[in-house]
């Protein structure tokens, strides 16, 4: 069978990730444009849509087993502090409240790559675990954690990423200041003695928070020494692997579940504490436990995009090319180690051969950073691109030809060429959509007090997925077919299109086709779904094992109809003769005649191509309108265009962009974690203080996919679509804001009050 | 602690039960009788994933006693199809691809067809005031309202 180990370099969540694994070497033909196609790239309906409109979905939250009990945690009320006393005896005193588990009564069990606790006495930050308990119902739960007395040695604090950048960082959580990243290129002085103008400003962005709609949760059972764990996850193999490890047990002791999942964006893409509580709960009780975070807990404990402070500087020419940039920044990743830098698309965005880069990530006294969609793009694309429209407006430059001038046509950063980059597609039909022409050639140049304008910026992301990952198929009596991996579904409609691909290949219909994913003990492995790495990565690997499986048929005929296998086609999901074409079979008869009640294939993604770099790229427009006495922002449209490769489904396609391009945009003007300076306190825990969007906030949306397909990626063509969508909007928006006031909002979320206050200083 | 009886309509059947006067609606109709289709997203009347109906308006059940609904008719997303069909508005937000997790999804029809039952004829304002207490990280609504309008006929109730 034509497989191969062989190394491969995938770029997962901005880490250049280098991998040996087993690909596929089969090379198939590409499929053209998805008019050629049946299936792929239609508006294909959810094949997990009825369950989900019927309410008969079951998610890890609904998940409940006989005999189950409730746990919940007690978390540090003090952003710093050591726990100098705890009792847990009056809690356990009270009937129905069955286990309390602290750092006094558990192993040691480390967390956070070795850098603490699973308990940890040392508490870092308002939310970090205390204990946890165990009760006959929730409620229960929760009265316990009121009765568990602790003491506290409380100790300084910072939640200033600023004053914490400036204080003894040991002293703030007993971690050594992480090492400052750099990057340089080519000749800085050079470039800066080759430019006529220059601009510099810095722009800062919020901390905000995921606050998916299924908080997150577990349900765990042992049977003997075998372990189900089901939660609300990203990635299967990640908390497999964490929970066996935490608990020092077999890797196939345990079997990780995710069916149905409530949004994730990135906070469910690594093991939460609460999956192995629940674990050491259950063992010790002989029950099964349901473990579960609330809306509070969610906003505190589970991960935010970091916020950022960005200096940029651009020099260039008066035409317009940009011969140096420097970038300074710094983040904070809250007071456990995680990365909060925001450089990627500043070092490869624009063609700049001279630059210079300074990222420091800086701990602080609240809760840990994690990947949030796209992590670091974001906020680096709106601090990029409103610098690069600030050298547009000093030298008299259309901001879209400044972008063309300085188009990149290669990777900056690994010298390479792209797979496929159709940036400068994108920029026309987004800027025809938006109609921008209609810009204000001098920003602020608008009359009346409700001022309109119109801004642009770029996107970049990776997204072209890797092996290794595999995809298994079952063909059963009666040509029905069950694709099985071992990735997950997290509502992006991964289900669908690994169908589609399959219903694509083999030409069976796709009512006949089930999707079995999300179940370690079940699926062969396939990566976690961040990245936007999902489809790019699985979904060739199905086509594949379709194309394999399509080969056995076509040899299971041959050998029952005694026909050589040249003289058979495939046609239409039947085998036949070519010479007569009213010998033929139906898979259900070759699975008959074999007496066989399955046919198994297994498949596996393609190794990348060499000496080629994937990234997606497009560009979003926005028009907006600012009311100059009262600050309000109303966004009229967005239009976005993209070169995402293959658009695999243009239903879960377009639900992807839409839900993306809204988060960008209350990233832009609403969403702000806001913590007390004084008491260290997160103020805003819930979801009427810390606003995400509703259906009033949703502007008109046109979405525009500039890409057929990229040939070079993989065999289907695809590179995500999930982060793109919302890496330029808050740029675009912010852009637009300038054009219409005709003064810059350095600071993200923009909001009236930043809005009246620019206005107000500015005359 | 003294258990109240009540009987109440549940889906079109009636029901009698004991409840703890304590026991969350939401949590009765969840861990008594499996109906996990109305969702918790917050618990504090924030998120509409636990909207269902009660005597036919739409409410969160988090922020209702079990107790409270003696003598009344609640309606779950389970009780809207009819015999494994699905009502026009399941229909149409698998359709125009009003769903993505899906987590939000039955509290959004619920609100949806509450607006219908009121307001047979909504106009786009109204469907997005209907909506305006569900909240949906995933899709940007977009969908979720064409899946709406797409429903509406007059004489709901006749269906
Ligand atoms: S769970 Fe009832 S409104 Fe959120
Ligand atoms: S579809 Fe995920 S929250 Fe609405």
């Amino acid at each position: 069978m034509p497989q191969k180990i062989v190394k491969s370099k995938i770029i997962f969540e901005g880490e250049i990730v280098e991998t040996i694994g087993e690909v596929s070497t089969e090379e198939y033909e590409r499929w053209g444009a998805n008019e050629n196609l049946k299936v792929v790239g239609k508006p294909v309906s959810r094949i997990d849509g009825y369950d989900k409109v019927s309410g008969s979905a079951v998610y890890t939250f609904d998940k409940i087993l006989q005999r189950m009990v409730y746990a919940r945690t007690l978390r540090s009320p003090l952003p710093h502090a050591k726990i100098k006393r705890i009792d847990i005896s009056k809690a356990l005193k009270v009937n129905g409240i069955l286990d309390v588990i602290t750092f006094q009564n558990t192993e040691d069990i480390d967390w956070y790559w070795n850098s603490s606790k699973l308990f940890d006495p040392h508490l870092r930050y308002q939310g970090d675990e205390i204990a946890c308990a165990a009760a006959e119902t929730a409620e229960l739960a929760e009265q316990a954690l009121k009765l568990i007395e602790v003491d506290y040695d409380e100790l300084p604090f910072a939640v200033n990423t600023k004053k914490a950048l400036e204080s003894d960082p040991e002293k703030l959580t007993g971690f050594k200041k992480p090492d400052l990243f750099t990057y340089d290129r080519g000749d800085f002085s050079k470039g800066i003695s080759e430019s006529d103008e220059s601009v510099e400003d810095t722009f800062t962005t919020p901390v905000v928070i995921h606050n998916p709609t299924e908080v997150h949760c577990s349900t765990v059972a042992w049977d003997g020494g075998k372990l189900t764990v089901w939660d609300s996850t990203q990635a299967i193999f990640s908390v497999r692997n964490a929970v066996a490890d935490s608990l020092k047990i077999n890797i196939n002791d345990v079997r990780v579940i995710k069916k149905y999942m409530g949004g994730g964006f990135g906070s469910k893409l690594e093991a939460g504490k609460y999956t192995v509580m629940a674990a050491l709960l259950a063992r010790r009780l002989g029950r099964p436990v349901k473990i579960y975070l609330d809306r509070r807990e969610m906003n505190l404990a589970v991960g935010n995009r970091p916020d950022s402070h960005q200096t940029l500087k651009v020099w260039g020419k008066r035409d317009g090319t940009i011969t140096a940039m420097s970038y300074k920044s710094f983040g904070a990743v809250g007071a456990y180690p995680q990365g909060a830098a925001a450089n990627w698309p500043f070092r490869t965005m624009y063609k700049c051969p001279n630059i210079k880069v300074e990222d420091q990530n800086v701990f602080i006294n609240a809760g840990r950073a994690r990947a949030f969609r796209a992590p670091g793009h974001v906020q680096g694309v709106f601090a990029l691109d409103s610098i690069i429209d600030d050298f547009a407006y000093k030298i008299g430059m259309d901001p879209i030809d400044l972008r063309l001038k300085n188009y990149a046509e290669v990777d900056q950063v690994f010298n390479v060429p792209y797979t496929s980059k159709l940036l400068k597609e994108a920029y026309s039909a987004g800027a025809q959509a938006i109609n921008w022409d209609l810009r204000n050639k001098i920003p602020g140049s608008g009359n009346g007090v409700i001022k309109r304008g119109i801004g642009m910026a770029s996107q970049i992301w990776w997204g072209g997925g890797g092996p290794p990952a595999h995809a298994m198929l079952k063909l059963e009596r009666g040509g029905y077919l069950t694709v099985i991996s071992g990735t997950q579904d997290i509502g992006t409609g991964t289900y669908t299109i690994l169908a589609q691909v399959a219903a694509e290949i083999l030409e069976i219909p796709m009512e006949k086709i089930e999707v079995i994913l999300g179940d370690t003990g079940v699926g062969p492995y396939a990566p976690s779904s961040g990245g936007s790495q999902t489809i790019a990565s699985v979904a060739p690997a199905v086509r594949d094992a379709s194309e394999k499986m399509k080969s056995k048929l076509i040899s299971a005929a041959a050998a029952i109809m005694e026909i050589p296998e040249d003289k058979i086609k495939y046609n239409n999901g039947e085998i036949e003769s070519i010479e007569d074409p009213a010998k033929k079979l139906s898979i259900a008869d070759i699975l008959k005649e074999l007496r066989e009640e399955s046919l198994l294939m297994n498949g596996s993604r393609e190794a990348n191509p060499d000496g080629y770099t994937t990234n997606s790229f497009g560009a979003q427009f926005a028009d907006v309108s600012v009311d100059t006495e009262t600050g309000k922002i109303t966004v009229n449209k967005i239009a976005a265009a993209h070169d995402i490769g293959r658009p695999m489904n243009q239903k879960t396609l377009e639900n992807q962009f839409h839900g993306g391009i809204l988060q960008g945009l209350s990233y832009a003007l609403m969403e702000e974690r806001v913590i007390d300076e004084s008491t260290g306190q997160v103020v805003n825990l819930n979801m009427h203080d810390y606003k995400i969007p509703t259906v009033k906030d949703v502007p008109k949306i046109e979405i525009i996919i500039v890409s057929k397909s990229d040939d070079l990626v993989n065999n289907v063509g695809a590179k995500g679509i999930g982060e793109p969508a919302i890496i330029p909007t808050a740029g675009a928006i912010a852009n637009a804001v300038y054009n219409a006031i005709g003064v810059r909002i350095k600071s993200l979320p923009i909001t009236p009050d930043k809005v009246l206050n620019a206005i107000y200083k500015f005359n | 602690m003294q258990m109240i009886a009540i009987e109440f309509n549940l889906n079109g059947i009636l029901v009698k039960a004991e409840v703890n006067p304590g026991v969350r609606l939401i949590d009765f109709l969840r861990d008594e009788y499996g109906l996990t289709g109305t969702k918790e997203g917050c618990g504090i009347g924030e998120c509409g994933a636990c909207t269902i109906i009660l005597d036919g308006k739409a409410v969160n059940s988090c922020l209702i006693l079990a107790c409270q609904i003696d003598g009344k008719e609640i309606l779950t997303i389970e009780g809207l199809a009819n015999s494994g069909e699905l009502h026009r508005l399941q229909e149409n937000f698998l359709k125009k691809g009003a769903v993505q997790c899906g987590f939000c999804t039955p509290g959004m029809i619920i609100s949806a067809y509450s607006l219908l039952l009121l307001n047979p004829n909504p106009a786009e304002q109204e469907i997005r005031e209907a909506i305006a207490g569900n909240l949906c990280r995933c899709t940007g609504y977009k969908q979720i309202i064409s899946a709406i309008e797409e429903s509406i006929v007059v004489n709901i109730e006749n269906d």
